[in-house]
């Protein structure tokens, strides 16, 4: 490794700081949660997580949370995945696959747009309370 | 390919000699057995601070922490959490909470607190120094070479008000100007990480979790005063920290961080490492440099201070670790950022090693100001087994025992000199009603006869005839009159020692006078021990009415003291009795009783 000039100090600190702020845990202002349960893995979440990452990465987009969560109960629907971005009603999209993965990324998170035809659900605030 | 996920696994002191370097290695290797390696990236960070509950894994971005962790837990983590997305409940830390997926904020024990010398520790790698540059890490520093004059710094520390960590407070800018006033030559930048004290682990956290920030600091200190040299002054029974500092160097040099003309500027600044022998007294500044010279570390008068004539004859600076951690975040985000932390004559956090009677021991950051109640009952999580709060001790054997009724006093440098403590370097014992106090203060004092230098004779004597007054209380031969000698001899050590050491070292019976009489006067006109600590005050007895004759003392007893037929009670001989207790512990009838 050579030796750092200021600006090569810089650069590198921005191309570093990249992947930290992907670990950070705060300053979120969008989450998503993928159903990796073993229907939703079955029916190709991984895929479709994995799809996720990659367009958050290809955007650089660092301030969206992607989590994985267990079974939805929406079997008939998997893989699905919920969207929760601040000032948008919280959805879940049903039959996900890489493609709309990236979709919902590029629409619903970056443009503010629902994806309308594929929305499935809205999660049951009452049970979940 | 970015990473999905991390698992960031403590690779404090604590949790890696909890079997925490063969839970990285499972980990790992059940990564690469599930396919998983280029996905999820293990990485080892510095102390998380809750070694009470160690070996600690905290999964990010899902920001799940799981205690206690044992190798044998990995493959469960790796099948349920990382795979299925499934947090493995037995392993959180709040079980109720496991539905909620309980995240770092929602845990008590970090509710209070406000990490600013801790920013990284935790956070990043330590042996990488590309997360430290992630983490804003060299951005001090490059503020401070191609954007302020020497004398600025300077002027920016004094606003912020950043006093010494190390223990007596002193302004950290003022000790700078000293130096940089000098006239132009040799000067020397040295960092204090003799860390000494009893139950005291911050500094070699904070190395341990974040060296890069030592070195940026020690860099800025060279600049503003003039130094290219520094020397860091560490303990060798640090071996972590040792390594991961030596890495962290060899990193720094190799991008230019240190060296000559650091990042293409007309500065240039080198560090080595010296190694201590872990005697306490080194941790004193000119005790300190005769150590580094390679003479026999022993304190020399001051004045002259060493900002004047240090290491070899020429100005030197020195800091503590903890001093040191807070500048670059000073230099980075502004004198007047954090100032306005603390209270009105201490600024900014201090970190403290929680130990002892407490429930949650382990390494915490809090801003001064905040009330001892607050560390160690809401972030301590109060005393062990439900006892009753005896007293706490900072500052180690140079500090004050404080009692219950100084709780709510807040910290600060100022409030705890007032209660007859000081800061100190931030070991915090807590003591509950089971320590007795003469024991305690014996225990310090045998700590400082054992440490003591011996050049003068305030400590060295003065020191010897307090532990032997000790003795003799605890022993059940005391009379008032030791009582009054002890004050005596504990004025002429604090006003006649050569150093802090000898200064501060009756500190503990001091405070314990001053607070808790009553237990010295029980063991002196009573000759009763009531925590039960005191062995030569203690009394064994078999209540002939509970005891079924089961001769299961009489067998345990090393000494033979105790007699009786079987099926009969029992009786010992007070003579030939030596207090072991094993007879009181053995008993199923409660029929030992112990006064």
């Amino acid at each position: 490794m050579a030796k750092l000039t200021l600006d090569d100090l810089r650069k590198l600190r921005e191309t570093k700081q990249k992947a930290m702020d992907m670990r950070d845990p705060e300053n979120k202002e969008a989450q998503i949660i993928v159903g990796m349960g073993t229907c939703g893995i079955a029916a190709g979440a991984k895929d479709t997580f994995n799809a996720i990452i990659e367009e958050l990465d290809q955007l650089d987009i660092t301030n969206v949370l992607v989590r994985q969560t267990g079974c939805m109960g929406l079997c008939h629907s998997e893989p699905t995945v919920e969207v929760v971005v601040e000032g948008m009603p919280t959805v879940i999209y049903g039959h996900v696959d890489a493609e709309l993965g990236k979709k919902i990324i590029t629409k619903h998170v970056v443009n503010k747009k629902m994806i309308d035809n594929h929305i499935c659900d809205k999660p049951a605030m009452d049970i979940i309370r | 390919m970015a990473y999905k996920q991390y698992i960031l696994v403590c690779g404090g002191t604590a949790c890696e000699s909890n079997k925490g370097i063969e839970l990285i290695e499972t980990l790992k290797k059940e990564l690469e057995d599930n396919g998983l390696i280029r996905d999820v990236q293990v990485v080892r960070t510095g102390c998380l601070g809750f070694c009470e509950k160690g070996p600690i894994v905290k999964i990010l971005p899902e920001d799940t922490f799981y205690v206690e962790v044992r190798p044998e837990d990995a493959a469960e983590i790796v099948q349920e959490h990382i795979i299925k997305g499934r947090a493995v409940e037995r392993l959180l830390y709040n079980k109720e909470q496991s539905k909620t997926n309980v995240g770092i904020k929602e845990i008590d024990f970090y509710q209070k607190q406000f990490r600013v010398v801790l920013r990284n520790c935790g956070v990043i790698d330590p042996d990488k120094i590309d997360e430290y540059i992630a983490r804003d890490g060299y951005k001090g520093l490059e503020k401070v070479l191609f954007e302020m004059k020497p004398e600025d710094v300077i002027e920016e520390m004094n606003i912020s008000g950043l006093r010494g960590r190390g223990g007596a407070g002193f302004p950290t800018g003022r000790k700078w100007s000293f130096a940089a006033m000098q006239p132009k030559g040799q000067k020397y930048m040295v960092c204090n990480a003799d860390e000494g004290d009893p139950g005291a682990y911050m500094d070699r956290s904070t190395l341990e979790g974040d060296p890069h920030s030592i070195l940026e600091a020690m860099t800025i200190a060279g600049y503003a005063i003039g130094a290219d040299k520094g020397f860091v002054y560490i303990r060798a029974e640090y071996p972590l920290a040792i390594k991961r500092l030596e890495n962290a160097i060899r990193q720094a040099t190799d991008y230019g961080l240190l060296g000559d003309n650091i990042l293409g500027s007309d500065f240039s600044f080198t560090i080595e490492l010296r190694f201590g022998a872990g005697a306490f007294v080194c941790g004193e500044e000119t005790a300190l440099l005769a150590s580094i010279e390679g003479k026999r570390g022993m304190p020399t008068p001051r004045p002259p201070f060493p900002a004047v004539k240090g290491l070899w004859g020429c100005p030197t600076v020195i800091n503590n670790v903890e001093t040191l951690a807070n500048i670059p975040i000073i230099m980075l985000k502004g004198a007047n950022w954090f100032n306005k932390i603390g209270t009105e004559t201490t600024k900014g956090t201090k970190v403290f090693a929680l130990t002892g009677k407490i429930n949650n021991s382990g390494l915490i950051e809090v801003p001064m100001g905040t009330t001892l109640r607050e560390i160690i009952f809401d972030i301590g999580g109060g005393i062990k087994d439900g006892k009753e709060f005896k007293a706490a001790q900072t500052g180690g054997p140079s500090g004050g025992m404080i009692p219950p009724q100084f709780l709510d006093t807040p910290i600060d440098y100022e409030s705890l000199t007032r209660i007859g403590s000081i800061m100190g370097s931030g070991g915090l014992i807590v003591m509950d009603e089971d320590d007795c106090i003469p024991d305690i203060a014996k225990f310090y004092l045998q700590f400082i006869v054992e440490e003591s230098c011996g050049k003068c004779a305030p400590c060295r004597i003065g020191g010897r005839k307090l532990l032997n007054y000790l003795i003799k209380i605890c022993d059940g031969k005391g009379t008032a009159e030791d009582i009054q000698n002890m004050r005596d001899i504990s004025e002429a050590m604090s006003r006649a020692s050569l150093c802090g050491l000898g200064q501060t070292a009756s500190n503990p019976v001091i405070s314990s006078l001053r607070y808790f009489m009553d237990e010295y006067i029980e063991h002196i006109d009573d000759k009763k021990c009531r925590a039960g600590k005191c062995k030569k005050l203690l009394r064994y007895t078999i209540d002939e009415t509970k005891c079924v004759g089961c001769t299961a003392c009489a067998r345990v007893c090393p000494v033979d003291a105790i007699s009786g037929e079987r099926k009969q009670a029992h009786v010992i001989d007070a003579d030939k009795c030596i207090k072991c207790g094993q007879c009181f512990d053995v008993c199923k009838f409660q029929a030992v009783s112990r006064s």
